[in-house]
């Protein structure tokens, strides 16, 4: 194909999705806009993927059958997460060795949030309200977003997301109205979830590379700083509610913008744990490693099981 | 031998009456499995009363770049819509 063609491909390719029409699989897309999909998509399964591991390290200790079933529940919906975005990830012409390839070595990044480690209880309680309801925010405008498979991955995952916050309100809400450790259980928990929840929504808008071909693709909606505003503004009166308060001394309602200002964000720690060196990196991506190693038998007897199935129809065939 | 798990597409009615619907795809060894993983990662809570699978190798597509061919052809097809033909205004319902 000449680069005129190319362009002219192009420009009707851009013209589709600003009507707002959807784009599938197997439609002629741009490189560009496969790669980062590829990249977008796989990063995001990645993090749901990964994202089980801090809360898997408490379901054994849950402390009643009812948090027991909800958080078990809970980290079985991020598998069910997961999956959905490899598949469409997949969709793409990527296969799914190829996808763990990439998170196993290192090269594709996930959330950087799953880096941080769980120490109590009440961090379950804290992760479900702050980071899952982050990842809402995240994640409700991208159910409208032009990459067909992708938007119906997320409008599956976002159903389901908002029990995952609750159950976790519901924790520190729990925590907040028992006994003084019990609440300064719940206030530690939170002065270590904040800031890494804020550095969640993303780099600052003047520091983030993708966001102006994101926007035209509808991959974003908003900017990383008009989202992480949004989850301040929502949850400094859920904070209240519990009787907790939010670890950052110059947060502070302004009555002319209608927002809450806030104080300056840690992105030295942020980028930091973006490239390798957050408290739980080697240990989240070594336990993931393990698990896919260990399992690796199971998944050859499977598949011999399934060949000697296939050989016994034949042979009954004849 | 090749020992990743292959490809399949999962179909599932969510209540009878109405058809199996394509709900999105997932890695299993064979069709048992296939069926099984489908019930977990695709009917968690209640959203289905029937699975299918079927192997993704097994599905022949249109491709997209023939969509001229296949799909414009029906377009100047007018006659084929109920209100190509003019009626009296008398008749009320037909
Ligand atoms: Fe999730
Ligand atoms: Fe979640």
């Amino acid at each position: 194909m000449s680069n005129e063609q190319i362009k002219n491909l192009e420009e009707i390719f851009e013209a589709r999705i600003a009507r707002d029409e959807k784009i599938e699989a197997k439609d002629w897309m741009p490189e560009k806009y496969r790669k980062t999909h590829i990249r977008q998509i796989s990063q995001h399964a990645h993090s749901e993927i990964v994202g089980m591991l801090p809360e898997g390290n408490w379901i054994s200790r849950a402390p009643s059958l009812r948090r027991k079933a909800a958080l078990l529940a809970k980290v079985q919906d991020e598998a069910g997460h997961g999956l959905y975005l490899y598949s469409a990830c997949e969709t793409l012409g990527i296969s799914r060795e190829e996808l763990y390839q990439q998170l196993h070595s290192g090269k594709a990044k996930y959330s950087s949030i799953f880096n941080y480690p769980t120490l109590t209880w009440a961090d379950m309680g804290a992760i479900g309200w702050l980071v899952d309801g982050a990842a809402i925010i995240n994640q409700v405008p991208l159910c409208n977003t032009s990459f067909g498979p992708y938007a119906r991955a997320m409008v599956r995952v976002c159903k389901e997301e908002s029990f995952h916050q609750r159950q976790g309100f519901e924790i520190m809400l729990k925590l907040c109205n028992g006994s003084k450790e019990q609440k300064d259980m719940a206030q530690d928990a939170l002065n270590r979830w904040w800031w890494p929840s804020l550095m969640m929504l993303g780099p600052t808008d003047a520091e983030s590379v993708h966001t102006e071909q994101s926007m035209k693709w509808k991959l974003k909606r908003k900017s990383n700083d008009d989202l992480r505003q949004q989850f301040i503004d929502q949850t400094v009166p859920q904070a209240d509610i519990l009787g907790l308060t939010i670890p950052d001394p110059d947060l502070k309602f302004n009555k002319q913008t209608g927002s809450y200002d806030f104080g300056a964000i840690n992105w030295d720690e942020f980028w930091q744990v973006v490239k390798g060196h957050g408290p739980c990196n080697k240990q989240r991506i070594s336990a993931r490693v393990a698990a896919w190693d260990n399992g690796a038998w199971v998944r050859d007897a499977a598949m011999a099981h399934a060949a000697k199935k296939e050989e016994l129809k034949v042979k009954i065939a004849i | 031998m090749d020992n990743n798990w292959p490809l399949w597409e999962i179909f599932v009615r969510s209540k009878n009456g109405l058809e199996h619907r394509h709900f999105g795809s997932l890695h299993a060894a064979d069709e048992d499995m296939a069926l099984e993983n489908a019930r977990d990662v695709y009917t968690r809570r209640n959203e289905g009363v029937s699975i299918w699978v079927v192997k993704s190798s097994d599905i022949t597509a249109s491709n997209p770049e023939n969509n001229g061919e296949l799909f414009e052809p029906a377009q100047d097809k007018v006659y084929r819509h109920p209100t190509f033909y003019k009626l009296p205004d008398e008749i009320k319902h037909m």
